[in-house]
């Protein structure tokens, strides 16, 4: 009788210590939602492993470090937060952004010949705003290539529904509020150009990881951020992207 | 005239095993190497064509300063290390440092939080002020103080690639490496 009443006990005190750990820290690093090889020969695991692993968790734990000392920061929703950059200090841009940043890469990213094409939608705005999908893969690398030092290239929903193709430096992303007016939108597509992206099988060659990186792509996910960010717009705006 | 690829100041595993062979091959053969490439492709044609290095970094802007002062930048990084490097400098730099930071151990714990609070790409700087202090910058990208008053006397890249073969995401272990390889009399020859 004793026993299993221990054995319940042990177990609810295991189970109950990482909520406690989590209720402490508003932010959390998720798993990856694939094993850290899935994604080869585009990604090699090793980088999945560290990138995931330790550049991301640094980024939520020193973010949690930050919402330590700045409590409003537990209040606020990742995307939230975003949007409200600019009020913060920079190690919250920096490790924010980063925490954003990531979630969304990983969640992107599918074993490689599996992610499908872009969604009817989708495909129409590609081509209407780039000419076809091919010009706006050239496009999007381009601006991965000439993002100098580190950051990330983005495909954008515009406010006024149009497609476009921007860079941030650093942790940066087009959501924040701290980035020009004009580079401003809705992220349906990004890749990460810091060299810890690709520096283990790439080395120097950005362009041969930005030019790989199509084969993981999951359209399906780029296609459904694309009819969020568009069901997200004013009625107005909606109804232009829509001709 | 073209812009060259100056020498490795040492062979290329002469830094193991605080910096790696591999590593050098790449981050000097081909990162060093690329920024050259771009210059030269850039300059012709341009108000800089016939300038040297130094002035084209100062006047420079755009992918022209970037390739140019990371030309710059890499050769007084090459130059700052040294197979027989490490230690602690003696003399003139010596007295500056304890006089600017109060001791060689807080420089030490100064220049390395610098070095790892560069967020990105970029570099950690010992410099000289005009008024003959010692001071640590960080500058980001290419940015380098060739450009302002400070003088500079000792340079640590941290750009990713400087570190990502041996350490990979861990820059305190490269930047701990690093003072095992700095050539002080490079420092001190660069004092006014």
């Amino acid at each position: 009788m004793i026993r299993p009443f221990l054995t319940l006990l042990v177990l609810a005190l295991v189970l109950a210590a990482p909520r406690l750990d989590a209720g402490d820290a508003p932010f959390a690093l998720a798993p990856l939602p694939y094993p850290p090889d899935a994604l080869e020969p585009v990604i090699d695991a090793k980088t999945m492993e560290i990138h995931h692993g330790r550049h991301h968790k640094a980024y939520v734990d020193n973010l949690n470090a930050q919402a330590a000392q700045i409590p409003e920061l537990a209040g606020l929703s990742l995307l939230d937060l975003q949007r409200q950059m600019s009020r913060f200090p920079t190690a919250v841009r920096n490790n924010g952004g980063g925490h954003w940043n990531h979630d969304f890469f990983w969640n992107l990213m599918t074993r490689p010949g599996t992610g499908g094409e872009p969604s009817a939608a989708l495909a129409a705005a590609i081509e209407r705003d780039f000419g076809g999908l091919d010009a706006m893969k050239q496009a999007f690398q381009q601006a991965g290539l000439a993002r100098f030092g580190s950051g990330w290239a983005w495909l954008i929903v515009r406010p006024d529904g149009r497609l476009a193709i921007t860079s941030t430096p650093n942790q940066d992303n087009p959501l924040m509020d701290l980035v020009p007016e004009a580079e401003r939108g809705t992220p349906i597509l990004g890749n990460d150009v810091w060299e810890h992206a690709y520096y283990l099988a790439y080395q120097n060659r950005r362009g041969d990881y930005l030019a790989a990186w199509w084969q993981v792509v999951d359209w399906g996910k780029v296609s459904a951020h694309y009819d969020r960010a568009i069901a997200e717009l004013a009625p107005s705006a909606a109804a232009a992207a829509a001709k | 005239m073209a812009f060259e690829l100056p020498p490795l100041p040492y062979a290329r595993d002469a830094l193991a095993p605080h910096i790696s062979a591999e590593t050098i091959d790449f981050h000097y053969g081909k990162h060093h190497q690329t920024y050259v490439t771009n210059l030269n492709n850039l300059v012709p044609g341009t108000e800089f064509e016939g300038l040297s290095l130094e002035e084209i970094v100062k006047k420079s802007s755009g992918g022209i300063f970037n390739n140019a002062a990371q030309v710059w930048n890499h050769t007084f990084y090459w130059n700052s290390l040294s197979p027989k490097g490490g230690g602690e400098p003696t003399g003139r730099l010596a007295d500056a440092i304890t006089k600017s930071f109060g001791s060689f151990a807080a420089f030490k714990d100064e220049f390395t939080k610098v070095a790892l609070g560069t967020f990105g790409s970029g570099w950690a700087w010992l410099v000289e002020r005009p008024d003959g202090s010692l001071g640590i910058v960080s500058t980001s990208n290419a940015a380098t103080p060739l450009t302002g008053p400070d003088r500079p006397l000792l340079t640590c890249d941290v750009w990713e690639h400087a570190y990502y073969v041996d350490y990979r995401n861990a820059r305190a272990k490269y930047v701990e490496a690093f003072w095992n390889l700095v050539n002080w009399e490079f420092a001190a020859s660069q004092m006014r």
